[in-house]
């Protein structure tokens, strides 16, 4: 349960991270909350010869609205997010997902854009990134990059993230004010990686649902986002007999990964209740 | 005034809580870092070992004239394995020690141990019954070809006879998931050389360390007196921490080849791999019921994965003996056939988990009774009011005999916590809400506190037992007592300052216990199987008897009273009769420094007792309400109720917290805990990433109610409760979930009862009543 022998350096600035990155190239590895990472050295299944500590570079540490999206720097942790961070509908779905990351002292160090990079399927940021269509800005030595959440995530672990890039910040747009959110999250014990969980957002105006957002984690290699189902609920009346058909609809679009925890068939019935419960807990 | 009965706040907490414990890692400043090499394969012949140029490496060939571990019993059905310190030529489980290494710290010994290759040519690997009782299954030792290494059997006359009076016959097949002890401190060892008495003095997080010492000392050959073994601060055991381990032999041979000091300390992965587990068995059970509800025989298969070796002392008999001997439980039926064996596979070796055998049994009966009452139209609590034991002492179809208790009383006394007549109503309304909740119980007897004559009965080669108590008061009036038990977390010796305080009339702060060193302490047994309250417990008030008598005879000598006219209380020696006091310090110093006043009593204030008892059962009744999610599968624990007999607590709150602890680990084994094998033997669930204790989240607050019975088979009238909420509380769990599912006609026989296993009963449900 010791990594195996590396190299430390503590960039200050985002600029001396993204240097730092391209010097050490294939042998670099950035270390932002060390939640995953460290783990994953003690085991020896990770084995960088450099670690690049973002901690350092305090120019990352930074969450603020502009221009219609909430900025979420490279130092920011999952804890900032237990009381909302915007106005609005954005901040109150945020702080109810949060909760569901891990156990408190993880959560003081982990990252929001760490969790990104490390693309678990069963991470709650990756979901809300997805459904809600957040844009990632990835830097390195040559310049930034704007990269979509429908181009970010890859499969298990792997995202558009190269090995001398930084993923210096996530945006997620910001949602108006009739918007609500509904997750629903199924796991062992509290705190564990999720089964299955979904997130859906809806704009409900006049009692129509005028705009919808609807996803699913844990299920796949990936989150995925349900933008076939998301189309059926706009122009919708919300109901019991709406959202249930929406579960059983997601269980038949999604051929669900398995694991000791969750056989295919398990995560198919859990499909349809996480996906009815969210869109439940967003009209109610 | 007395101290027993008080829940005086445990003496060993100030420290624990303060982190100022000593655990073995602690103990390791300065000591090379050892780390072993295990098997990545589960089965295969070690073709050769590669090791790098540099660093000290060891493999069995460098460990020339030591001995296998080879625990032994005298049966007839026993088949004793060899299990090398060090595996020699085949490995025979993934995890297994194949080479040590010892370097300058932990992260070197680590990437030293990393340049070890183990060449290993594969074998198919023996995992589960089927594989290691099917047509022509590979042996996985050459001396056991049929995989059997212990077997018992039993059977009364009129068992046949009373199948065919019955009116209905219950056929049940149960299986437990394997599960591990999980203690906080994983196992680890230091081992100090001392080169000018050439003797070394072993650290280990252990609970029997006189046996460990014995063990070590007899499989590297020296004797005893080179080596002294200290078990200080111990971060749980739960059984997993008696048997003697290869690691422990490996590190004091170290110590002494290299003349150094070394430790091993395990990490989680390892304790995983290669500790020890436990559980893994299936009982396939048939009960002969009357029309009435009346048990009138069972006929038993039991099976247990043992893995891959027997352990030390106990062998791997310890769980399918004691299914054998203890199924009939709680319950009044005289018809009994049963066979039981112990399966040797390519696994990690079984040893003792706390509960042993009986989480099984005892949800094998409570299953087995929920069925029977459902089949016969009874009500569940009815039909165990018809068969519980209520005349005692009772003696069992298997020859046990059970001590008073209150097996009736607690589970009414439960029934009535519960408020059974309101759940069922709110039952009935959260149903039609489409909410299913549901209750459930468990009745069981636990047997605690037996001597050599239980354990001579199973045929052991080492006959576990007795506890020797070596008590002195010293010349302040301050009292030691030198006892052969080991506490590891149970605060044992507060208990014992309470029960040693009221027979000698001082505070327990003027007691201390020493255990857990083999250089200050007779050779005893340790602390396992609830037995140390009792034994220990017993051999303590002997003890401290006696030194009351020399006290008392000492202080009628100061007073010129008669002895049996003195009280000892408050610190005081009291002369009743004279109204005259002495302080007892002021006794004590002239026993020692006057003893030529008291030759009656003889100088000094030391005597030593022997409690050797044949064992007494404690009992209880556990009941839940839980509610199920019938969509996800997942489990909510509502309410757990235990009402329990235990006879006299000493001090009710340490009672309570064995039971907090030992629900805990049950409730895990009835929901979360399970250890995976692929079918190659590699174990799926090496990390608490993937074996999921309960946490604090998903701990139900435990509701205690306590009865005491008053048995003559324990002189402290204190029965053992180290392991009731563990053997109770699978069965209470599964039997309220079942109950909360009626209404899908479902039925539920293995644990852990995961939310992916509830769900798949209930889809299977679902389908079948839609055609
Ligand atoms: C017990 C436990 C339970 C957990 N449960 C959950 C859970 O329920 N849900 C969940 O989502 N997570 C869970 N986690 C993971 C946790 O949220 C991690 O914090 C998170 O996955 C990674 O964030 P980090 O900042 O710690 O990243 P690190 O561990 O520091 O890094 C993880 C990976 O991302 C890369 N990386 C990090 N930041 C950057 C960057 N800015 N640019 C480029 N690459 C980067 C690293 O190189 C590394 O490969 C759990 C962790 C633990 C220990």
């Amino acid at each position: 349960m010791k990594p195996a022998p590396f190299e430390y350096v503590r960039p200050s600035s985002r600029a001396e991270a993204v240097a730092a990155l391209a010097t050490h190239g294939d042998d670099g590895k950035a270390i932002a909350g060390g939640q995953s990472l460290v783990a994953a050295m003690n085991f020896r299944l990770a084995r960088p010869a450099v670690l690049v500590d973002l901690n350092g570079a305090t120019d990352l540490d930074y969450l603020r609205p502009e221009g219609g999206k909430l900025r979420i720097g490279a130092l920011t942790r999952h804890a900032a997010f237990h009381r909302p961070v915007v106005e609005g509908p954005l901040g109150v779905l945020l702080a109810r997902v949060v909760r569901n990351i891990a156990h408190y002292p993880i959560r003081q160090r982990g990252t929001f854009t760490g969790s990104l990079a490390h693309a678990d399927p069963a991470s709650e940021w990756c979901l809300v990134s997805r459904t809600l269509g957040a844009e990632m800005v990835i830097a390195n030595t040559g310049g930034e990059r704007v990269c979509a959440a429908a181009d970010f995530f890859r499969g298990t672990f792997t995202t558009a993230v190269g090995t001398e890039d930084l993923l210096a910040e996530a945006r997620l747009p910001l949602l108006g004010p009739n918007w609500r959110s509904g997750f629903f999250e199924f796991s062992r014990r509290a705190g564990d990686f999720a089964l299955a969980m979904s997130l859906a957002a809806l704009e409900i105006e006049g009692g129509v649902i005028r705009a919808a957002r609807l996803g699913v984690g844990g299920v796949a290699d990936r989150p995925l986002r349900l933008e076939a189902l998301e189309a059926q609920l706009v122009g919708q009346a919300p109901s019991a007999a709406l959202f249930a058909g929406m579960g059983e609809a997601a269980r038949d679009l999604i051929t669900p990964t398995e694991d000791i925890h969750a056989s295919a068939d398990y995560r198919r019935d859990l499909i349809r209740t996480v996906v009815n419960r969210a869109l439940t807990q967003a009209a109610s | 005034m007395s101290w027993i009965g008080r829940s005086l706040p445990r003496l060993e907490d100030p420290s624990l809580l303060k982190g100022q414990g000593r655990y073995v890692a602690d103990l390791a400043r300065g000591a090379a870092a050892v780390k072993f090499v295990r098997s990545p394969l589960a089965a295969g012949a070690i073709l050769g070992i590669e090791k790098p140029d540099d660093g000290l490496v060891f493999t069995a060939d460098d460990l020339v004239g030591v001995k296998a571990i080879r625990p032994l019993l005298h049966r007839p059905d026993y088949v004793p394995v060899s299990q090398p310190v060090l595996a020699k030529d085949r490995v025979v489980f993934c995890g297994q020690a194949v080479a040590v290494v010892v370097a300058d710290d932990q992260g070197l010994a680590e990437d030293l141990a990393e340049q070890v290759f183990v060449d290993i040519e594969p074998e198919d690997a023996v995992v589960d019954f089927a594989q290691a009782l099917g047509e022509g299954a590979r042996a996985v030792h050459p001396e056991a070809p049929g995989n059997v290494l212990v077997e018992g059997n039993i059977r009364t006359p009129g068992v046949d006879a009373a199948f065919a009076a019955a009116a209905e016959v219950v056929a049940l097949e149960l299986r437990s998931g394997r599960q591990t002890a999980m203690p906080l401190e994983a196992r680890g060892g230091v081992a100090r050389f001392d080169p000018l008495a050439g003797r070394v003095t072993l650290y280990a997080s252990v609970q029997m360390p006189h046996m460990l010492r014995t063990g070590i000392a007899d499989v590297l050959g020296f004797p005893e007196s080179d080596l002294r073994v200290v078990a200080p601060d111990v971060g749980g055991g739960f059984g997993q921490k008696m048997s003697l381990f290869p690691e422990y032999v490996v590190l004091v041979w170290l110590a002494r080849h290299l003349q150094r000091d070394v430790a091993w300390l395990e990490d989680r992965r390892e304790n995983f791999l290669a500790a020890a587990h436990s559980r893994d068995q299936v009982f396939k059970v048939r009960g002969a019921f009357a029309a009435d509800g009346t048990l009138l025989a069972i006929d038993a298969d039991l099976k247990s994965n043992v893995g891959a070796f027997s352990c030390y002392p106990v062998t791997c008999g310890v769980e399918p003996l004691m299914g054998l001997a203890e199924l009939p439980g709680p319950y009044r039926f005289s018809e009994y056939a049963a066979r039981s064996r112990g399966v040797t596979t390519n696994t990690c070796m079984m040893a003792p988990y706390r509960g042993v055998a009986r989480p099984m049994l005892t949800l094998t009966m409570e299953r087995m009774m929920d069925v029977a009452a459902r089949r016969l139209g009874i009500d569940p609590v009815e039909i165990r009011r018809r068969n519980l034991i209520e005349t005692f002492p009772h003696r069992s179809p298997t020859g046990l005999v059970y001590d008073e208790g209150s097996y009736g009383e607690t589970m009414e006394l439960a029934v009535k916590a519960l408020d059974l007549p309101t759940f069922r109503r709110r039952q009935a309304e959260a149903r039609a809400a489409g909410r299913y909740l549901g209750a459930g119980f468990s009745v069981f007897s636990e047997r605690t506190g037996y001597g050599t004559p239980a354990y001579a009965a199973r045929g052991m080669d080492i006959v576990p037992g007795y506890e020797l108590v070596n008590l002195a008061m010293d010349p302040s009036g301050f009292v030691e007592a030198r006892i052969g038990a080991s506490p590891h977390g149970q605060g044992l010796k507060t208990s014992l300052a309470q029960l040693i305080a009221d027979e000698l009339g001082v505070p327990p702060t003027k007691v201390r216990i020493i255990a857990g060193d083999t250089d200050a302490t007779p050779y005893g047994w340790g602390t396992f199987a609830s037995r140390s309250m009792v034994i220990a417990g017993g051999a303590c008030k002997i003890a401290a008897g006696k030194v009351a008598e020399r006290l008392k005879s000492v202080a009628a000598a100061m007073m010129h009273v008669e002895p049996e006219t003195i009280r000892l209380a408050d610190d005081l020696a009291y002369a009743e009769a004279s109204n005259q006091t002495l302080p007892i310090g002021e006794v004590a110093r002239a026993a020692y420094h006057q003893s030529h006043r008291f030759p009656q009593a003889g100088p000094g204030l030391q005597e030593q007792a022997l409690y050797d008892p044949a064992g007494t059962f404690s009992n209880a009744c556990h009941a839940c309400i839980v509610e199920v999610d019938v969509e996800t599968g997942g489990v909510k624990i509502e309410r757990f109720v235990v009402a329990e007999d235990a006879g006299i607590l000493i001090n009710p709150m340490i009672v309570d917290g064995q039971i907090h602890g030992g629900v805990a680990q049950g409730i895990a084994n009835a929901l979360f805990e399970e250890l995976v094998y692929d079918e190659t033997g590699n174990l799926l669930t090496a990390s608490l990433a993937d074996y999921l204790p309960p946490t604090i989240a998903e701990m139900p607050s435990i509701e205690i109610e306590h009865l005491v019975t008053y048995s003559e088979a324990t002189i402290t009238r204190a029965k053992g409760v180290g392991e009731g909420g563990t053997i109770g509380a699978p069965a209470a769990v599964i039997n309220a979930i079942v109950d909360a599912l009626s209404p899908f006609g479902i039925d539920l026989f293995e644990i852990p009862a995961t939310p992916q296993r509830i769900r798949d009963l209930i889809r299977n449900a679902e389908r079948t009543s839609h055609g």
